[in-house]
């Protein structure tokens, strides 16, 4: 019963970190093509996100086998240090942007903004080379880090076929919701799901560091539980800090 | 003039440059502290066999970590 609970505790949490991380990752990917495709033609939009689609299954299927290797304390140590300086990023920039100190990211603003350069770089041919560039960088960039999630999770957690599927899941789901309602992705509340998303990585970052360097966490991976309460708590504190210390503050272009 | 890189510097060069923007970017601090934390961690848990010392101090780095990146930040806002 224990041993279920604990398991159970665990895969919620990667579930969670995995799916939303993807879903959020998926939303400004789709942005870029959405852009590019109305602007400059389907067909250069498609064969970027193909070519970086193509890119990105390359690395899995060269770095995924080769971190199944790696000892699994110098993985978890490793993979915990990336997670926590990752979310840590994460979560910084959430908490910024939900006080009001930094912009929320807009993707109506996104798609305004990419659209605009790419009509100010002229008539489109008939293979249009920077439709295709932009449409590459976008996916490629996004999608390299839903790789490192996917992998550097489902690894330490000896569970990368579940997160593989978790990623899959949620990239279809936002892509098919992206193009049925085509340019509203500005609804999806972003922030809180980075928020969500860098509460979790900051979780399994400190448990997976811990871990790598031998510490017995009480209740296993129950912990994680408690660290996920703690870091939600922290991120309240600071959120209703800032807004009460920085009332007037405007907010800045977002990154 | 600058030469022309060729395809191998330019795709090293390139990775280098994603991991650096990856973990450091605009928050060194941040780096800087999951370091430190490795290194505390490492000396409490490896060399000292502090179970539970380490079991507090770990996450009690990483959310003063956080509340100085997130003063940091703060700060570097009202000076615009």
């Amino acid at each position: 019963m224990f041993f279920a609970t604990t398991v159970s505790t665990g895969v919620v949490v990667l579930v969670g970190a995995v799916f939303l991380a993807c879903a959020v990752e998926m939303v400004e990917a789709l942005t870029i093509v959405l852009a590019v495709g109305h602007t400059r033609g389907w067909r250069s939009a498609f064969e970027g996100t193909g070519m970086a689609l193509v890119a990105l299954a390359a690395l899995v299927a060269v770095f995924g086998p080769a971190l199944v290797h790696v000892p699994i304390s110098v993985l978890r140590l490793v993979v915990g240090g990336v997670l926590l300086i990752f979310g840590m990023q994460w979560l910084r920039k959430a908490i910024l942007r939900a006080s009001g100190l930094k912009a929320l990211h807009n993707e109506d603003e996104i798609y305004r903004e990419t659209v605009a350069e790419l009509k100010a770089l002229g008539s489109r041919v008939d293979r249009d080379h920077v439709a295709f560039v932009m449409a590459f960088k976008g996916v490629f960039l996004e999608g390299l880090e839903v790789v490192i999630t996917v992998l550097t999770l489902g690894t330490s957690a000896h569970r990368l076929g579940l997160a593989t599927t978790v990623a899959a899941v949620a990239v279809l789901l936002v892509g098919i919701v992206g193009v049925v309602v085509a340019k509203q992705l500005s609804n999806v509340p972003e922030n809180a799901m980075k928020m969500s998303v860098g509460v979790l990585l900051v979780s399994y970052g400190t448990f997976w560091t811990g871990e790598g360097l031998k510490v017995k966490w009480p209740g296993n991976d129950v912990a994680l539980l408690l660290f996920v309460a703690l870091y939600v708590v922290v991120t309240w504190l600071l959120v209703v800090m800032l807004r009460r210390e920085t009332p007037s503050i405007s907010s800045e272009v977002a990154a | 003039m600058t030469k022309k890189q060729s395809l191998p510097v330019r795709l090293l060069k390139g990775f280098g440059m994603f991991w650096w923007d990856f973990l450091v970017g605009d928050t060194p601090e941040l780096f800087i502290a999951a370091l430190v934390i490795i290194g505390v961690i490492a000396l409490l848990s490896l060399a000292g066999h502090f179970n539970a010392a380490a079991v507090v101090v770990l996450p009690l780095l990483a959310v003063s970590a956080l509340t100085v990146s997130v003063r940091r930040a703060q700060r570097a806002a009202r000076r615009k």
